[in-house]
């Protein structure tokens, strides 16, 4: 009876005020003992001085910075005066952090390749846009070739056109309706061949005869060099000025070595994890190595390795680009760790996987393909974008090999003598642009784990 | 091809084994099998847990290694040759335990798989026989599903069709009903009744009886690796002539 009529008052009156709703949070979370109360005012007290400070700092005491109406110059002088945040450091120096030492009447190159770039990203991240796959690999094409034109500069010989079309027209022979093209297309892979691949064998085959003769590898390389050189023609004459390699540095440099080095990286540790598990004893101890040997060093000792020991045992005459050894490097390195995670995955797949795709009669990489790496991969999203965002801030180490990527520019612009000891906004800005990348990544791979879940676990 | 012309004229077993034997390290798992299973045949395999009846059927298909003897079927000798393996495993679907299914396949997907890649059936053709099966077993509504979001009968069921899919002219059941709960065993067993009605050699791990004595053909009893004897359902329940068979019996008959 008692219990009837409690039922009936709380229907009248609803649940009591500190049970639901703001309050009851408060109380249930924040409130809920006498020493977590304490915890809670003292926590308050703290947090709001380090926040108004922080505000303080960031905005109100903040100097955006007057150009000089005569000489049009921004001074540093509103800075030392002041004590909050100087951006009329950013101001003055927020080019040089993005560009590095490209030349900066032409800065508008890399930061148009920078967002060709990021829109080919950002397009990639968008899974219906890979059907039809052919068009995302042809995007693939063209928007590197674009970029590394916008880069470099300079004119454009046949070759630097040919390449990409020819890869172009090369992808387009899947286009179902395009296959009755296939003398035009296999044409253009036969100019390829002639033209492109042919000369590295000869090179390569000139290289070898060297020990033999000098006489017979000289003829091989020239030969290659008559071979190269209908491509070597100049067709487009130079538009924008040449700007070596050298001279890249912040933005382009780390989204290009980190978003190249894990693209390549990636198919390569398919088959280095797949290979550690393989039952072949050879393609197992090659790949036990491979991993074990470059896990076991630092990123640091891989690329000082690349630019300045592996030099030494290229024979003489034969340069490598040094940011082409640096990207090799980071490749090599990331493919390692990324092996490991894939292991992992491959790992979790239950062996009743294995043996209902081998009793169906599915080949080894049919198993693979599509059964066994789809469920593997879902299942390392998490771990995988750890690696990638633990690498995509490892590129900050080329500086020990003179690359300047976005650390690198910001540490640049603090030696000018007139803006020196703006440290924490350098640093304020570059982390900034870290973090975004960086979030970005974070949030779009729990997106992904939500898209790819098909309710298997229950 | 000319194995598989081969065994379309000869008559005789589709399933051999000829004393085989095989070891897990220094434990023997399979003492000297012989075994001939006929065109049409249903074959029910029982025995206590550890005997070898699954280590058995799973040699058939090669999901396990044996290490003496030699197994044929449809006149295609099992050995190391993966070109002989790949052509047996198209001839003999398998279901298991715990269905196995592709979890990250919807069930249309599950079925339509094999045909499309092993045997290069085109597309439409897979999935209308991949829906004439899911028919036949009675879930066609399912076929945009994920496995995960079906009862574990459903689950095996979708296994069944999965493997006819391939149009076997074998069926290896390894205890398709002992991850189920009872309401949902009866379900799969009337999928194997009829199955097996239609004329298809199966070969089945089970401890379900009733199945054995409706449609068996013989039923083999194993123990410790060997196969200790075999008869005609009805002879074999009401007159078993082992020992150890009996105290088997006593214990799943109850």
């Amino acid at each position: 009876m008692a219990q009837d009529i409690d039922r009936a008052a709380a229907v009248e009156t609803g649940p009591p005020v500190l049970s639901h709703g703001a309050l009851g949070w408060l109380r249930a979370n924040l409130f809920n003992s006498i020493p977590n109360a304490i915890i809670t005012v003292v926590l308050v007290v703290v947090l709001s001085q380090v926040l108004f400070a922080l505000f303080n700092w960031l905005f109100l005491e903040a100097v955006w910075g007057v150009r000089d109406p005569d000489t049009g110059i921004l001074t540093a002088d509103a800075c030392r005066a002041a004590s909050g945040a100087c951006y009329a450091f950013i101001r003055e120096k927020y080019r040089l952090i993005l560009f590095g030492t490209f030349p900066f009447a032409e800065q508008w190159r890399p930061m148009v390749a920078v967002i060709v770039f990021i829109s080919l990203l950002l397009l990639s991240c968008n899974r219906d846009a890979w059907r039809p796959w052919y068009r995302m690999a042809m995007a693939w094409v063209a928007a590197p070739t674009l970029i590394l034109h916008l880069m470099y500069g300079g004119g454009l010989t046949l070759g630097q056109i040919a390449l990409p079309l020819l890869l172009i027209v090369g992808i387009a022979s899947a286009v179902p309706g395009f296959r009755r093209f296939w003398p035009v297309l296999l044409a253009a892979w036969g100019v390829l061949g002639l033209f492109v691949v042919l000369p590295i064998l000869l090179d390569i085959v000139g290289l070898v005869l060297g020990i033999v003769s000098d006489t017979l590898s000289g003829a091989m390389y020239a030969l290659a060099d008559l071979l190269r050189w209908p491509l070597a023609a100049t067709v487009v004459p130079p538009w924008i000025s040449f700007v070596p390699n050298t001279n890249w540095g912040g933005l382009p440099l780390t989204l290009g070595l980190s978003v190249i080095g894990l693209v390549v990286a990636f198919p390569l540790s398919l088959l280095l994890a797949l290979g550690r598990r393989s039952d072949m004893p050879a393609v197992k101890t090659i790949c036990v190595g491979f991993i074990e040997i470059i896990r076991g060093v630092p990123l640091i000792t891989v690329l000082f390795m690349a630019s300045v020991m592996f030099p030494l045992f290229l024979p003489t005459g034969i340069t490598i680009d040094k940011l082409l050894r640096a990207q090799v490097a980071m490749i090599i390195f990331s493919a390692a760790y990324l092996a490991e995670v894939v292991r992992g995955g491959l790992q979790a797949i239950p062996t009743g996987q294995f043996e209902a795709a081998d009793s169906l009669g599915l080949g080894y990489w049919q198993k693979m393909r599509l059964i066994i790496l789809p469920q593997a991969l879902k299942i390392s999203i998490p771990p995988m974008v750890n690696t990638f965002i633990g690498f995509f801030k490892d590129t900050s180490l080329v500086i020990i090999i003179g690359l300047f990527d976005l650390l690198g520019t910001a540490k640049a612009a603090l030696t000018d003598p007139a803006w020196r000891g703006f440290y924490k906004e350098a640093y304020l800005f570059v982390a900034l642009l870290y973090f975004s990348f960086c979030f970005f990544m974070s949030r779009y791979s729990q997106y992904l784990e939500k898209k790819l879940n098909t309710g298997h676990r229950r | 091809m000319t194995n598989t012309a081969v065994a379309a004229e000869t008559e005789g077993p589709i399933v051999n084994l000829q004393s085989v034997h095989k070891w897990y390290g220094e434990f023997h798992v399979l003492r000297d099998i012989n075994l001939a299973v006929d065109k049409g045949e249903v074959l029910v395999i029982c025995g206590p847990s550890g005997s070898g009846k699954s280590t058995m059927i799973r040699c058939i298909n090669r999901l396990e290694e044996y290490q003496k003897g030699l197994i044929t079927v449809d006149g295609i000798a099992l050995n190391n040759d993966v070109k002989n393996i790949d052509a047996i495993r198209r001839e003999v679907g398998m279901v298991f335990q715990s269905f196995n299914l592709f979890p990250h396949l919807t069930v249309l997907q599950n079925l339509t798989l094999a045909p499309i890649w092993v045997r290069k059936t085109p597309k439409k053709e897979a999935e209308e026989s991949a829906m004439y099966f899911l028919e036949r077993v009675k879930i066609p509504e399912q076929a945009d599903k994920f496995p995960g979001q079906l009862s574990g009968g459903q689950q095996q069921r979708v296994a069944i069709a999965r493997s006819l899919c391939m149009r076997p002219k074998i069926m290896l059941f390894d205890e398709p009903t002992s991850a189920l709960d009872p309401e949902m065993i009866k379900e799969v067993l009337d999928t194997m009744v009829e199955l097996a009605r239609e004329g298809m050699t199966m070969l089945c791990v089970t401890h379900e009886m009733g199945f054995a004595r409706t449609v068996a053909r013989r039923v083999l009893f194993m123990d410790g690796g060997e196969i200790i004897e075999q008869n005609e359902p009805d002879e074999f329940f009401k007159n078993p002539q082992s020992e150890r068979t009996k105290l088997f019996l006593s214990q799943v008959l109850h």
